[in-house]
């Protein structure tokens, strides 16, 4: 059997994941990225190879992705991580029509057609603003573990309101409401409301169209879960491999060179 | 004709263009060396016709600017300008130019003369307060030459209409007046032959210029409108009305015509045909147009080539036996044409996709625009209601300052579009 590979170089994590021919994952991996991006593709691919049960020369096509794509250095091609979370998401849910992708440092709305083909996408601007980054701000602010983040949040009872939209400046408004005496649990679910205000911004300006499935490393977080679906009026999807979804997409693209037969790179490519 | 030809005329525009515009910055120079006198003008209605009548040397300080970006040290313009207090929100163009004043005229292309006399429209808001900061810094004359705008959108009234007829000659009577004040500055008689050679001179450059508009639409598209076109914009605005400026429209239309006639494109492999909206990315001005030529995205046309053209591609050629009258219609239908062309521009983009065979619509609000900026997001909205079937991109860096142009950012959003764009051909190719 021929396998077919996706690495996903995020800015905090780098994922890596391995699948069958019929589409069904054979392995996985995930570890942080640090500072030697090429290195971290390696050992993530390395170790989804490993949990899969296979050499590396069983994978027939690889496929990079996220900000460090170009970094996959033993890859054969790149695809944007839009493309990728699309597809994804897509595969997961048939039914998607809207994909909402919360990372580290960017926040992507992606309108698709049924095939997981993107119609229409658009991202946060040049600031962290309404990302992961803005989360992990306040987490180190508040001195709670970033996994804590939103079991402690659905504890709040009434949430206070966060009025920056920058990520350096979330820090010091999170320590003037615990100055004047706000409960930590109330102060995040402003902070969660705040970032999920923004990425409904971005979902309408692409046109939210149901089902949307929302991935990422921050679709984990239960309570940005809970405050985007309250804002939307209607659940959305969210996979146990969200966190996965672009590496998922690499490797379904690359599935899809290795039905054609092809283990060069791609034509139609970037350079 | 064969290689040789082709070898002599592929290219030309480029080159003649280049040297024009170092030639004209050389004189301005020379100017300021001299003390002599110089008008600044803007591009949107720049009554640099008027102006030559006079023989004086015009300066647009929009191209200064857009020229310490392009030479990479428009950061160190901004900083002055911020060093002095202007806001890192304020009009890049505008802190540039403040910094360039400060400074005394220094500039990467030579020196810039100081004003003795500005002429401005009001199709920028900004133009009117820029104006105001050389009236106090160096005591120059302003005049403001108030052009009504359309009165909603989508509606333009015509010559004929009563509305036009009425608003004419408001424009005319004021144009009567900035001659009367260029005759007291220059201490000449206005001579109406001179302006009726000027003006016979823009109606070839305007035939020149709609002309290579046309030729565009050819498969593969014989320049592109980001890096050729804004060359050949600069020799339009800044040899507005000169002999100089004629002839390069006429060589340049000799290679376009050649290169349509032989399929020579602007790409070696022109594989999608894109529209730009918005003002370039001048900081990263040569890599902004790689990253779309990478993926053989050629910009078939833009409609900074409409409005920083003062609307030239309308093709309103003036009529010589009554200059003055005929001048102040040819203004109010190109400074009108130029702000519809920023903010009303979704039906001529609809047009667009048809008429320039488009796969994609590229929109690039900037930072420090706002005038250029800001119906950006409705046009792509309403362009996307109308034509479905056409992908577009939404980009947002500056024209200005790098600090608000991240290539990575840009890089990840163009090559997304164009894998949409290569999903599409391979689905409707079944």
């Amino acid at each position: 059997m021929i396998y077919a590979a996706g690495v996903d170089v995020g800015s905090t994590q780098t994922k890596a994941i391995v699948i069958r021919g019929d589409g069904s994952v054979a392995g996985r991996s995930l570890i942080a990225t640090g500072a030697n991006v090429v290195a971290a593709a390696e050992e993530a691919f390395l170790g989804a190879v490993r949990e899969a049960g296979i050499e590396e020369a069983d994978v027939g096509f690889i496929i990079g992705t996220g900000y460090g794509r170009y970094r996959v250095t033993f890859g054969h091609a790149q695809v944007t991580e839009i493309s990728c979370h699309a597809r994804g998401a897509a595969y997961l849910f048939p039914d998607t029509r809207t994909v909402l992708d919360m990372g580290g440092q960017d926040t992507k709305a992606i309108r698709v057609r049924p095939d997981g083909e993107v119609v229409d996408f658009c991202m946060n601007d040049k600031c962290a603003a309404g990302t992961g980054r803005f989360l992990q701000a306040a987490a180190f602010a508040l001195e709670i573990p970033l996994d804590e983040l939103g079991s402690t949040a659905l504890r709040a009872q009434r949430p206070v309101r966060i009025s920056t939209t920058c990520t350096v400046f979330a820090e010091s408004e999170v320590l003037s409401w615990l100055a004047r005496g706000k409960r930590i649990e109330d102060i995040l679910m402003g902070v969660h409301r705040s970032i999920a205000g923004r990425s409904i911004a971005l979902l309408t300006r692409v046109g939210i169209e149901e089902a949307v499935t929302f991935t990422g490393g921050v679709a984990r977080n239960p309570a940005m879960v809970h405050v985007l679906s309250e804002l939307l009026g209607h659940a959305l999807h969210v996979s146990e491999e969200s966190h996965y979804m672009g590496a998922l997409g690499a490797a379904l693209f690359a599935r899809d060179r290795v039905r054609e037969g092809r283990t060069a790179s791609v034509p139609g490519g970037a350079a | 004709m064969g290689t040789a030809a082709t070898d002599t005329i592929v290219g030309r525009g480029t080159n003649e263009g280049g040297r024009l515009i170092r030639a004209w910055f050389e004189q301005l120079s020379d100017t300021a060396e001299r003390g002599g006198d110089a008008a600044y003008v803007f591009v949107m209605g720049s009554m640099a016709e008027v102006l030559r009548a006079f023989d004086l040397p015009v300066v647009f300080p929009e191209i200064n600017s857009l020229q310490t970006a392009v030479r990479r040290v428009a950061h160190d313009y901004l900083g002055a300008a911020e060093d002095y207090g202007y806001s890192p929100d304020v009009c890049g163009y505008v802190k540039a130019d403040v910094a360039v004043q400060l400074r005394g005229g220094t500039h990467p292309m030579g020196r810039i003369p100081r004003p003795t006399l500005a002429v401005l429209t009001t199709a920028c808001s900004t133009y009117i307060k820029w104006a105001e900061i050389w009236e106090r810094m160096h005591g120059t004359r302003v005049f403001t030459l108030d052009v009504p705008s359309s009165r909603h959108a989508h509606h333009h009234s015509r010559p004929g209409d009563p509305d036009f007829e009425s608003d004419r000659r408001y424009v005319e009577h004021q144009i009567r007046e900035l001659i009367g004040l260029c005759e007291r500055i220059t201490a000449t008689r206005f001579d109406l032959d001179r302006l009726r050679e000027v003006l016979r001179l823009t109606n070839e450059m305007i035939r020149g210029w709609r002309r290579l508009l046309e030729l565009n639409r050819a498969r593969p598209a014989p320049f592109n409108a980001l890096l050729e076109g804004t060359i050949y914009l600069g020799v339009l605005n800044a040899l507005r009305g000169t002999p100089e400026g004629s002839a390069y429209f006429r060589d340049l239309i000799e290679e376009t015509e050649y290169k349509v006639a032989r399929g020579i494109g602007a790409l070696p492999d022109e594989r999608y045909r894109l529209f730009f909206v918005g003002v370039p990315c001048y900081p990263i001005f040569r890599r902004f147009y790689e990253l779309f030529a990478e993926w053989g995205g050629n910009f078939v046309s833009s409609s900074y080539l409409w409005f920083a053209s003062g609307g030239l591609d309308l093709g309103v050629e003036y009529d010589l036996d009554r200059p003055i009258e005929s001048l102040a219609e040819g203004v109010l239908q190109s400074v009108r044409h130029a702000v519809d062309s920023m903010m009303f521009q979704d039906r001529a983009l609809v047009a667009a996709v048809d008429d320039y065979a488009l796969d994609g619509i590229v929109y690039h609000p900037v930072k420090s625009c706002r005038t250029v900026s800001t119906g950006l997001a409705d046009g792509r909205i309403a362009l996307m209601r109308a034509r479905g079937d056409v992908m577009t991109l939404y980009l947002e860096s500056d024209m200005m300052d790098r600090r608000v142009v991240s290539e990575a950012q840009l890089k990840n959003r163009v090559d997304a579009f164009f894998e949409g764009l290569a999903s599409r051909k391979l689905r409707a190719m079944g």
